[in-house]
């Protein structure tokens, strides 16, 4: 019996994360929920500030990645916003609603950098 | 698998569904887009007149002056100065003739009650306008926009504005060959279907090519000049006045006119994630 249940107790202390990695992501997941709502309301700053926790916190958190470059664009940080969005895409890589953002936001940088070229 | 299992099951299936749901939430953003010139120097702008050429159907002249007006007034900060529109072909003309120094008079600035009064009737057609019909002619008159005496002396009659100049040709253009179109029809079933088919069309419609040149009122100087070119083709068949194409191409335009001036906020959909 013993012998049975060993090499699940090896198998889940090598491949489930460690503890405190899950309350990280609760942490940046509270951070997360607080911004999308404030961000709901109007307070881009507010929201952005707790996207960029939320990232420091975890900073494998795909969602929060993405909503931080939204924050980004809507205060136009394009650069940052490009590089959160990268970011976001390199954690979850087929995430459709972060790559329609990614090319929303892509086709407006686009048409930023072609006006300033004119 | 009792009811009460069954029931409980369902409950947490709905449960996730609605949980999934709530994963996402779209949200409108506008994306600011940051001028690209800085006019915190001015709190005036004058848009004084164009060298306008091509058709004679529209007065490219009077109208880019009243829409550009129009346009700055209810979408940027700077005061829009109210005065008479300037045949700039006309004194770039005589320009050539006299020296630099005989500078025509500049229309009296308007009082503030005189700014609010109706839009002033458009100039009498003059005989000795210039006929400008390409862009090589319009090359013929160019050298006033570097003429800094004449800018400046303009600047100082409207307390040093930002000036908007610049050259506009509107012209007719007129093409024929082959368009592909989806031709529909049935098929033996009854179905309707659509099939690409290559047709001979006569098209017309114009071009309208704008450079706006922004002077600086203060010294008369070039800072800034822009170039655009925008076109649209109708059927021959279809009698599309002059005046709606100018005023079809102008809109694809005025935002990056203005976005010169201002900050333009581009606004879209973009979904925050948990």
């Amino acid at each position: 019996m013993k012998l049975r249940v060993l090499p699940l107790i090896v198998a889940l202390a090598v491949f489930s994360p460690p503890a405190y990695a899950g309350d990280a992501r609760a942490d940046a997941k509270s951070q997360v929920e607080f911004g999308i709502r404030v961000a709901q309301n109007g307070l881009w700053k507010e929201a952005t500030y707790r996207w960029e926790k939320a990232v420091e916190i975890d900073p494998t958190y795909a969602a929060a990645w993405n909503n931080l470059a939204i924050g980004y664009e809507q205060e136009g940080r394009f650069e940052d916003a490009q590089k959160a969005y990268e970011k976001a895409l390199e954690l979850d890589p087929k995430n459709l609603y972060i790559r329609q953002n990614f090319d929303l936001f892509k086709e407006i940088n686009e048409r930023t950098k072609r006006r300033s070229n004119r | 698998m009792n009811a009460r299992s069954a029931a409980a099951i369902v409950s947490l299936v709905v449960l996730c569904a609605a949980g999934a749901c709530t994963n996402f939430y779209e949200i409108p953003i506008e994306t600011p887009i940051q001028p690209k010139l800085d006019v915190s120097a001015f709190q005036r702008i004058l848009v004084v007149g164009f060298i306008t050429g091509g058709t004679e159907d529209v007065d490219a002249n009077l109208e880019t002056v009243r829409l550009l007006r129009s346009q700055l007034r209810s979408k940027s900060n700077l005061r829009v100065i109210e005065a008479e529109v300037l045949p700039l072909a006309e004194l770039a003309a005589g320009q050539g003739k006299s020296s630099a120094g005989d500078i025509p008079p500049v229309p009296p600035l308007p009082s503030e009650g005189q700014q609010a009064s109706a839009p002033q009737p458009p100039p009498e057609p003059q005989s000795d306008a210039p006929r400008i019909r390409t862009e090589k002619d319009l090359e013929k008159y160019q050298s006033i926009f570097a003429d800094v005496a004449f800018w400046k002396k303009i600047g100082e009659e409207y307390q040093n504005p930002l000036i908007v100049t610049g050259t506009v040709l509107f012209t007719p253009q007129q093409t024929q060959g082959f368009v592909v179109r989806n031709q529909e029809g049935w098929d033996n079933l009854g179905r309707r279907t659509t099939m690409p088919q290559r047709v001979w069309l006569e098209r017309k419609g114009f071009v309208l090519s704008p450079k706006f040149i922004f002077i600086d009122g203060r010294t008369g100087a070039t800072i800034h000049s822009e170039t655009f070119r925008e076109e649209v083709l109708y059927e021959a068949r279809q009698n599309t006045p002059a005046l709606s194409s100018y005023f079809e191409l102008m809109d694809r335009l005025v935002p990056s006119f203005l976005g010169s001036l201002s900050m333009q906020k581009i606004r879209g959909i973009r979904t925050l994630l948990r």
